[in-house]
């Protein structure tokens, strides 16, 4: 298993680390017992765009690194156009990730839509919803170990 | 994976602090297995002057490896091609003849197996045999009284590691070995881990068969061996030319087994000194890492006797394994840890989990271990770098204060 040198990048040097006190919405995905755990929390401004965003993240280089990624592209971005990057555009910006972390992309999707929605029910609008796949019980973060392997 | 790329990394000091996944070959190893190269090189099962050469260097090797090991005939010594093939060759050949030849079908195996004693067992359970996976107690040791309380007529085989590859506990082998003989079941042990590390005597322990590897102990990567002892029922995993009197067949790599031999027995000559060397070694790894740090945790017990000298396995709470390793990585440190994450597997380490680890601490693991040629001033690079690499990831850590700050 090999970490792409854009992974190591923002896995050495991560982008926009720590939390936003008086942040517009939280997101927080994962759980200790998996081994990964992702905090967002963004400042919305004018038109809805996400005027600064931070996070925080227990769990492995990809964890960190996807969740870095995850930032930068997230960041000047209307919220319900950020609310749409999938995992697959987190892992082609770091320029792919090892079958067994795909995972990690989708916590770090996860952890910004959280975070969007709440900020909507915040502000007493509709929040996106939609598949949030990391809060779903029956969700496998490894079930991409055996599709891909 | 980033050699050289890092303006951070300190190309004067590195560590490599993981001989229990590996090991250099010794030079001593290399010039012995050199002339069965470029001279020695005959097949030797050809009647030829050759093969008789190359017959007689195997057989020296074999007899030179044997005594190593304490069996009582050269001829109880296969050589293979890999630990993991002599873990499964005896855990599928036992317990299949063996229940062939009127034993029961029920197979022990300790939770805390290598995957190639694992693998097979969970086979043989597709198969139709019983398996009980037999668990050590908190301490990470195996307990001679739990397997009594298994173990029936029906035990055909039972298999226990002698010291495990991720906590360095040390199982009673010979107790172990007796309780199974009491039901008339065979015992295999894995002394992949074990041998040359701490005392192995194939016929004092009273051990049925047991599996070694060269890479472990100096010596090439390819080459391992299987004891077992006259009687015990098998059946090859290899067949064809009939090589290792049929139990397993394919040309001898008789310079890998020249050099097996060699490695064994420098480990052997080198034991008494390398024991307190490495002991004191791994005490002050341990010592210099979790008084560095709040929130770690030390896994399985250290008591002499039941602790192998050159494993430590220690938790730094909050944190996840992978990171750290990475981060050591840039800095020139190898070593193992039982995370998830790092292995590519759905849980954290299986050894952590059996005794009793949550899978959260479990998570933070890291595996230390050493060897020949680890010195005091790489365990002390190594105790000076970990600090500001735990206290960075747990500040970007979003539960570490939640989880365990009140306690530091």
């Amino acid at each position: 298993m090999l970490y792409s040198d854009k992974v190591m990048d923002h896995f050495n040097n991560p982008r926009n680390v720590g939390v936003i006190d008086d942040a517009d919405g939280v997101g927080e995905v994962g759980n200790p017992v998996c081994g990964d755990v992702m905090k967002i929390t963004i400042k919305v401004g004018d038109a809805d765009k996400i005027e600064d965003i931070k996070f925080q993240t227990l769990g492995c280089g990809a964890a960190i690194a996807t969740s870095s990624i995850v930032t930068e592209l997230a960041r000047g971005m209307e919220i319900h156009d950020a609310a749409a990057i999938t995992k697959k555009q987190v892992a082609d910006e770091l320029g792919g990730l090892p079958p067994a972390k795909m995972h990690c992309s989708v916590l770090a999707t996860d952890g910004l839509k959280v975070a969007i929605d709440d900020y909507l029910v915040k502000h007493g609008r509709e929040p996106i919803g939609g598949d949030i796949q990391s809060e779903n019980p029956d969700f496998d973060p490894h079930a991409d170990i055996d599709e891909e392997h | 994976m980033t050699e050289g790329k890092d303006p951070e990394v300190d190309t004067e000091r590195n560590a490599y602090l993981d001989y229990s996944a590996t090991t250099p070959v010794d030079q001593r190893v290399i010039d012995a297995m050199m002339p069965h190269w470029t001279e020695g090189w005959g097949n030797p099962n050809s009647l030829y002057r050759q093969g008789r050469d190359a017959f007689r260097v195997l057989e020296g090797a074999r007899e030179s490896f044997a005594t190593g090991i304490g069996a009582a005939n050269p001829t109880e010594v296969v050589f293979t091609g890999a630990g993991t093939e002599s873990d499964n060759a005896a855990v599928l050949g036992i317990a299949r003849v063996g229940k062939a030849r009127g034993k029961g079908n029920h197979v022990v195996v300790s939770a805390i197996e290598h995957k190639a004693i694992l693998e097979p067992a969970k086979l043989l359970a597709k198969q139709g045999f019983d398996v009980t996976y037999l668990k050590p107690r908190q301490d990470g040791v195996m307990y001679p009284e739990d397997l009594r309380a298994v173990v029936s007529d029906d035990t055909v085989l039972v298999s226990i590691m002698h010291v495990n590859n991720e906590i360095g506990t040390i199982a009673p082998i010979a107790e172990l070995a007796a309780v199974t003989h009491e039901v008339g079941g065979y015992f295999h042990t894995d002394a992949v881990q074990s041998l040359g590390k701490v005392p192995f005597d194939a016929a004092a322990f009273g051990i049925d068969a047991a599996s070694f590897s060269a890479h472990k102990m100096y010596g090439p990567k390819g080459v391992a061996a299987l004891y077992l002892k006259r009687g015990t029922p098998f059946e090859p995993l290899l067949i064809g030319g009939g090589q290792e009197s049929k139990k397993r067949s394919g040309t001898q790599n008789v310079a890998g087994a020249v050099g097996f031999a060699k490695a064994l027995e420098l480990m052997l000559e080198e034991m008494p000194s390398e024991t307190l060397r490495l002991t004191t070694l791994r005490d002050r790894v341990i010592a210099g890492i979790t008084g560095s740090m709040p929130n770690t945790m030390v896994n399985g017990t250290m008591e002499a006797g039941s602790h192998a000298p050159h494993i430590a396995n220690i938790v730094i709470k909050g944190v996840e394994g992978e990171s750290m390793l990475l981060q050591l990585d840039n800095r020139g440190i190898a070593i193992s840890t039982g995370s998830a994450c790092s292995s590519g597997s759905l849980e954290p380490s299986h050894v952590l989990l059996a005794i009793g680890c949550p899978a959260e601490l479990a998570h933070g693991s890291l595996r230390i271990s050493l060897g020949r040629f680890t010195t005091p001033d790489q365990v002390e690079y190594l105790i000076e770098v970990l600090p500001a690499i735990v206290e960075r990831l747990r500040a970007m850590s979003p539960v570490y204060a939640k989880m365990f700050g009140d306690q530091s």
